[in-house]
C-alpha cells in the first residue's frame, strides 16, 4: 500500500528503444509484415477460417447422430474423419492459435508498452509456418484415403492401422506432419511472447502491474513451451512407426488374422506423452481466457479486479499444477491403478485455485457499476458455462466416478462446456471489446446481441442435456447409436434436439462473421478509448495503433491496470500512464 | 434485466431438468452402487455451488447494474474473505475426494475369492476364456494367434489345455460370485464396458489389464466397446448373461475346452481358408459395407 510517486515507481526499462524494421512496400507491410499487430490479424483470420471448417464438420457429425441413417454420405469412415478433424482443429489450430498467436501478438506489446515483439522477424516466420501447418492439415481432405479418422487423441495402434480411415493412407502422415510444423511455428512465436513480457516492458510496468490478460497469455505460453515438446516427440515416433515400421508404440499385433511386423512397443507410452501435453493444453487455452475475462469484467463493471495478487498466483499455481495431473485422462487406460490415488488428489487440488478465480470474478461484480455491454454479457455467460464445466470436471477427476463416465457423452459434454464453449465465449467478448482498437469502429450492436443470446442459450441447451446421455452410458465416438439396449426412444429424441440446436448456434456464428466484415466499413466510429479503459492499448496516439504503437515516446506506467472508480478521482477510470496518486491509491504493494 | 432472468432460469431449469427428465443411469446390476453413491454426493455438492455462484451473479447484475450517476466501490482485495473462501472450497473438495478415494481403494482391491475370467478383444468382436477344472488360465501371447488358436493360448502350457474358450458369442456368469476380469487385446485398444455394471477398463495389446465386480442380478446385458478401435467401433457389441448357478452350470457344460477345439483342427485340411478369426472379422466388415451402401 504505497503511494505511487514517479520517483520510486518508475525503474528504467530493461531494454532500450528498439530499432524497428520499417516496411518499404505493400508486400512487407501487409503480407510479410513484421508488425505484431498485422501478424495477429493474420493469425486470427487463418484460425477463424479453419475454425469455420470445424464448425461445418460439427454440423455433419450432428446430422449423423441426430438423424441416424438419413444421410447416406456420412459413412462410419467419414464420421470418424469429421470428429477427428473437428477436434484437432478446434483445440490446436483454432483455440491455441487464436489465443496465443492472435490475442498474444496483438495485446502483449500494446499492453506492456512495447513497440513490437522482441524478435519481429522470428514472429513473422512463426505465422508463415503456422499457415503451412494449416495447409498441410487441409490438404489431407484431398489426399488419397482422406484425413485421419483416429480421433483427435490419435491413439496408436489404431491410428496407423488399416481399420482406421487414413491409417494406412496419407491421412495420419499429413496430420502428424502438420502438428510437427505447428509446434515449430508456435515455438518461434512463444519464445517471442515470453521474452517480450519479461524484457520488453516499458518503464514503470512492473510484473505486478501487468493486466491479467498478459499474465494469462504469458503463463499459458510458458506452459506451451514446456508441454508441446512432449507432443512433438510423440508425433515423430508415431511417424517413424508408420513410415519406417519401427515399434515405439506398437506391440505384437494380429490384424484381421495376419501377424504384423511390429513387436515390443508400448501403446500406453503414447498416451502418457500425449496427455503430458494434452492436459496443460487445456489450460493453455483456459489461462488466456481467464486473463482476458478478468479485464473484461473489471472494465465493464467499472471496478478493479478483486484480489489481483491472488489472481496472479492462482494463474501460476494452475499452470504449475497442470503438469502433474495428466494421467486423469487415463484412469481407465489400463495404467497401474494405484496411480489413480495420486492423480485424483492433484486433480481435485487444482480446483481450489480455479475456484478462487471464479469467486474473484463474481466479487468484482459485487458493488460494481455493471454496464451490460456485449463484452460484459459474454463474460457473464463465460462464468456460467465455465463453472458448469469445471464442476463436472470434479466428477471426472475423482477417479472412481470417472470409471462409469469415462468415454461416454458425459466427457464430451464436460470438455465442450469447459474448454469449448467457455473459452470461445471469452474470445467473442474479447473481439467485441478490442475490435474498435483494431479497426477504429464498433461491431454492430443489434447483430451482436442476437449473436450473444443465440450462442449462449443454444450452447447451454446443447451441452447441458448431453451430460445425461453419458450418465445413461451412451459412449462417445459412436458413428451409429442404433442397436443399443440402454438407449431409450426418448434419448434418441434428445439427440435430435441437440442436433437442431447445434445448427441454430452454428447459424449465429455466420451472423457474427458477417458482422466482423460488415462493421469494418459500416460500424459506428469508436474513438481511441470507447470503453474508458485504463490499460495502455487504449492510450495509443492513433487508432488503430501505427507501427511502433506509441508514437515518439513510450508511455511511462505509474499505476496498476485496475484504477477504476478511485475515490476522489474525477473520472471513473485512471489510465496506467497517468501520473500522480489519487488518495488513497490502494494498489497492492 | 433479461440477463438476470436468464441467469435465474439457467439455475432453475438445470435443477428441474436434473430432477424431472427421464434420462438417468440404467438400473445397476453389480456391486458398484458405491460408485453411484459417490456420483450422488458429487451432484449435491457441485449443484449447490453452481446454483450459489450463478444466483449470486444474477443478484449482482440486478443490484449493481449501471444507473445514471452510480459509481463502483473501490476494494482491491479482502484477505480475510479470500482465505475464508479458499478454506470452504478446500473442505468441499475434500468431501468429494475422500469418499472417491475410499471407493477407488475397493475398486482396485480384488477379493481373494474372485474367479478369474478373460475377455479378449479384436476388431470388432469379443471372445472369452474361463479357467478349466484346474482353476487356472494358461498363458497366452499374441504371437501364438493363428486361425485355429484365435485367442493366442500358449499351445504347450498344460494349464491352458482345459481352458474353456467362448469365441465370438455370449458370455455367461453366475449371479452373486465376484469375478476378476482379465482384459486382453490382440490388435488395437478396446474397452470392455457394460453400463449396468458401471465398471470399464481399456484393453491394450501386449498387456493384461483387469477390473473386478460381482453381478448382483440375473439378466442379459449388452457389452459396448468404449475405446475408439477403428471404423467398426460402434458395431462392436457383445452380450453377457448373468444366470442362476444352475443355468450357468448347464451352459458351462456345453462349452468346449482349448484342447477339444484344437484337436480336430490339426487333422483338418491345411488349405482351410482363414478360420474363425478372419470369418468373424469379416462379419463386421460386411455390416460396415451395408452401412456404407445405405
Amino acid at each position: 500500500m504505497v503511494d505511487v510517486t514517479p520517483a520510486d515507481a518508475v525503474p528504467p526499462a530493461e531494454v532500450g528503444e528498439m530499432e524497428l524494421y520499417h516496411p518499404h512496400s505493400w508486400w512487407t507491410k501487409y503480407v510479410f509484415s513484421q508488425d505484431a499487430k498485422v501478424i495477429a490479424i493474420q493469425y486470427s483470420a487463418t484460425a477463424t477460417s479453419i475454425g469455420l471448417v470445424a464448425l461445418v464438420l460439427s454440423w455433419l457429425m450432428r446430422l449423423q447422430l441426430g438423424f441416424p441413417g438419413t444421410f447416406d454420405f456420412i459413412t462410419p469412415e467419414a464420421y470418424y474423419q469429421f470428429i477427428t478433424m473437428h477436434g484437432m482443429i478446434m483445440v490446436i489450430y483454432l483455440l491455441t492459435a487464436l489465443f496465443l498467436g492472435g490475442f498474444g501478438n496483438y495485446l502483449i506489446p500494446l499492453m506492456v508498452g512495447a513497440r513490437d515483439m522482441v524478435f519481429p522477424y522470428v514472429n513473422m516466420l512463426s505465422y508463415w509456418i503456422y499457415l503451412l501447418a494449416v495447409l498441410v492439415l487441409v490438404s489431407s481432405f484431398f489426399a488419397p484415403g482422406g484425413p485421419t479418422g483416429a480421433g483427435w487423441t490419435l491413439y496408436p495402434p489404431q491410428a496407423i492401422m488399416s481399420g482406421t480411415p487414413g491409417g494406412q493412407d496419407w491421412g495420419i502422415i499429413l496430420m502428424l506432419s502438420s502438428l510437427i510444423l505447428f509446434i515449430i511455428g508456435f515455438t518461434m512465436g512463444g519464445l517471442n511472447y515470453v521474452v517480450t513480457v519479461l524484457q520488453g516492458r516499458t518503464r514503470g510496468m512492473t510484473l505486478m502491474r501487468l493486466p491479467l490478460t498478459v499474465w494469462g497469455i504469458f503463463t499459458a505460453t510458458v506452459m506451451a513451451l514446456l508441454a508441446f515438446p512432449a507432443l512433438f516427440v510423440a508425433c515423430v515416433m508415431m511417424l517413424l512407426d508408420r513410415a519406417l515400421g519401427t515399434s515405439f508404440f506398437m506391440p505384437a499385433i494380429v490384424e484381421m488374422g495376419e501377424q504384423l511386423q511390429h513387436n515390443g512397443g508400448s501403446p500406453i507410452l503414447f498416451q502418457h506423452l500425449f496427455w503430458f501435453f494434452g492436459h496443460p493444453e487445456v489450460y493453455i487455452v483456459a489461462l488466456p481466457a481467464f486473463g482476458i475475462v478478468s479485464d473484461l469484467i473489471s472494465t465493464h463493471a467499472r471496478k478493479n479486479i478483486f484480489g489481483y495478487r491472488m489472481m496472479v498466483w492462482a494463474i501460476i499455481a494452475i499452470g504449475a499444477l497442470s503438469f502433474v495431473v495428466w494421467a486423469h485422462h487415463m484412469y481407465v487406460s489400463g495404467m497401474n491403478p494405484y496411480f489413480g490415488f495420486f492423480f485424483a488428489t492433484t486433480t481435485l487440488i487444482i480446483a481450489v485455485p480455479t475456484a478462487i478465480k471464479v469467486y474473484n470474478w463474481v466479487l468484482t461484480l459485487w458493488r460494481g457499476d455493471i454496464h451490460l455491454t456485449i463484452p460484459m454479457l459474454f463474460a457473464l455467460a463465460f462464468i456460467v458455462t465455465f463453472v458448469n464445466g469445471g464442476l463436472t470436471g470434479l466428477f471426472l477427476g475423482n477417479v472412481v466416478v470417472d470409471v462409469p463416465l469415462s468415454d461416454t457423452m458425459f466427457v464430451v459434454a464436460h470438455f465442450h462446456m469447459v474448454m469449448g464453449v467457455a473459452p470461445i465465449l471469452v474470445i467473442f467478448g474479447a473481439i467485441y471489446h478490442w475490435y474498435p482498437k483494431v479497426t477504429g469502429r464498433l461491431l454492430d450492436e443489434t447483430l451482436g446481441r442476437f449473436h450473444f443470446w443465440v450462442t449462449f442459450i443454444g450452447a447451454y441447451l446443447i451441452f447441458f442435456p448431453m451430460h445425461y446421455l453419458g450418465l445413461m452410458g451412451v459412449p462417445r465416438r459412436y458413428a451409429e447409436l442404433t442397436d443399443m439396449t440402454i438407449m431409450t426412444e426418448s434419448a434418441h429424441h434428445l439427440n435430435s434436439f441437440i442436433s437442431i440446436m447445434a445448427f441454430i448456434v452454428g447459424f449465429a456464428q455466420i451472423v457474427f462473421v458477417f458482422n466482423l466484415i460488415w462493421s469494418i466499413r459500416h460500424g459506428r466510429e469508436a474513438g481511441g478509448n470507447p470503453w474508458r479503459a485504463t490499460t495502455l492499448e487504449w492510450q495509443t496516439p492513433q487508432t488503430p495503433p501505427a507501427h511502433g504503437n506509441f508514437g515518439k515516446e513510450l508511455p511511462i506506467v505509474y499505476r496498476w491496470a485496475y484504477d477504476y472508480s478511485v475515490p476522489g478521482a474525477k473520472e471513473d477510470f485512471i489510465p496506467q500512464n497517468v501520473p500522480g496518486a489519487f488518495a488513497p491509491s490502494r494498489e497492492p504493494a | 434485466m433479461a440477463v438476470v432472468l436468464v441467469l435465474v432460469l439457467v439455475v432453475v431449469g438445470s435443477v428441474l431438468f436434473h430432477l424431472l427428465s427421464p434420462w438417468w443411469w440404467t438400473p445397476i446390476a453389480s456391486n458398484w452402487d458405491y460408485i453411484d453413491n459417490t456420483i450422488i454426493i458429487s451432484f449435491w455438492i457441485t449443484g449447490i455451488v453452481f446454483a450459489a455462484v450463478v444466483l449470486f451473479m444474477a443478484y449482482c447484475v440486478f443490484r449493481f447494474r449501471h444507473r445514471e450517476g452510480s459509481r463502483a466501490a473501490y476494494e482491491p482485495e479482502n484477505k480475510r474473505l479470500e482465505w475464508w473462501l479458499m478454506v470452504v472450497t478446500a473442505a468441499g473438495v475434500t468431501a468429494l475426494l475422500v469418499p472417491g478415494l475410499f471407493v477407488w481403494s475397493r475398486f482396485v482391491t480384488v477379493p481373494s475369492d474372485a474367479t478369474e475370467i478373460e475377455v479378449v478383444a479384436q476388431q470388432w468382436q469379443w471372445s472369452f476364456r474361463l479357467p478349466g477344472k484346474d482353476g487356472r488360465l494358461g498363458t497366452s501371447d499374441t504371437r501364438d494367434v493363428t486361425a485355429d488358436n484365435p485367442l493366442g493360448i500358449a499351445p504347450k502350457d498344460p494349464n491352458g489345455q482345459d481352458d474353456v474358450v467362448v469365441e465370438a458369442t455370449d458370455l455367461h456368469l453366475p449371479v452373486g460370485k465376484p469375478v476378476k476380469v482379465l482384459l486382453r487385446s490382440i490388435d488395437v485398444l478396446h474397452d470392455f464396458y457394460i453400463p449396468e455394471f458401471r465398471a470399464k477398463m481399456d484393453m491394450i495389446p501386449g498387456s493384461v489389464t483387469y477390473f473386478w465386480f460381482t453381478p448382483t442380478r440375473t439378466g442379459t446385458f449388452q457389452v459396448l466397446c468404449a475405446e475408439l478401435c477403428g471404423q467398426g467401433h460402434p458395431l462392436m457389441h457383445g452380450v453377457v448373461m448373468v444366470d442362476t448357478e444352475q443355468d450357468y452350470l448347464a451352459w458351462l457344460g456345453q462349452q468346449q475346452t482349448f484342447a477339444q477345439l484344437s484337436a480336430p483342427k490339426q487333422t483338418g485340411s491345411a488349405n482351410q481358408p482363414s478360420g474363425k478369426t478372419m470369418a468373424s472379422g469379416l462379419d463386421v466388415a460386411a455390416k460396415l459395407e451395408t452401412l456404407e451402401a445405405r
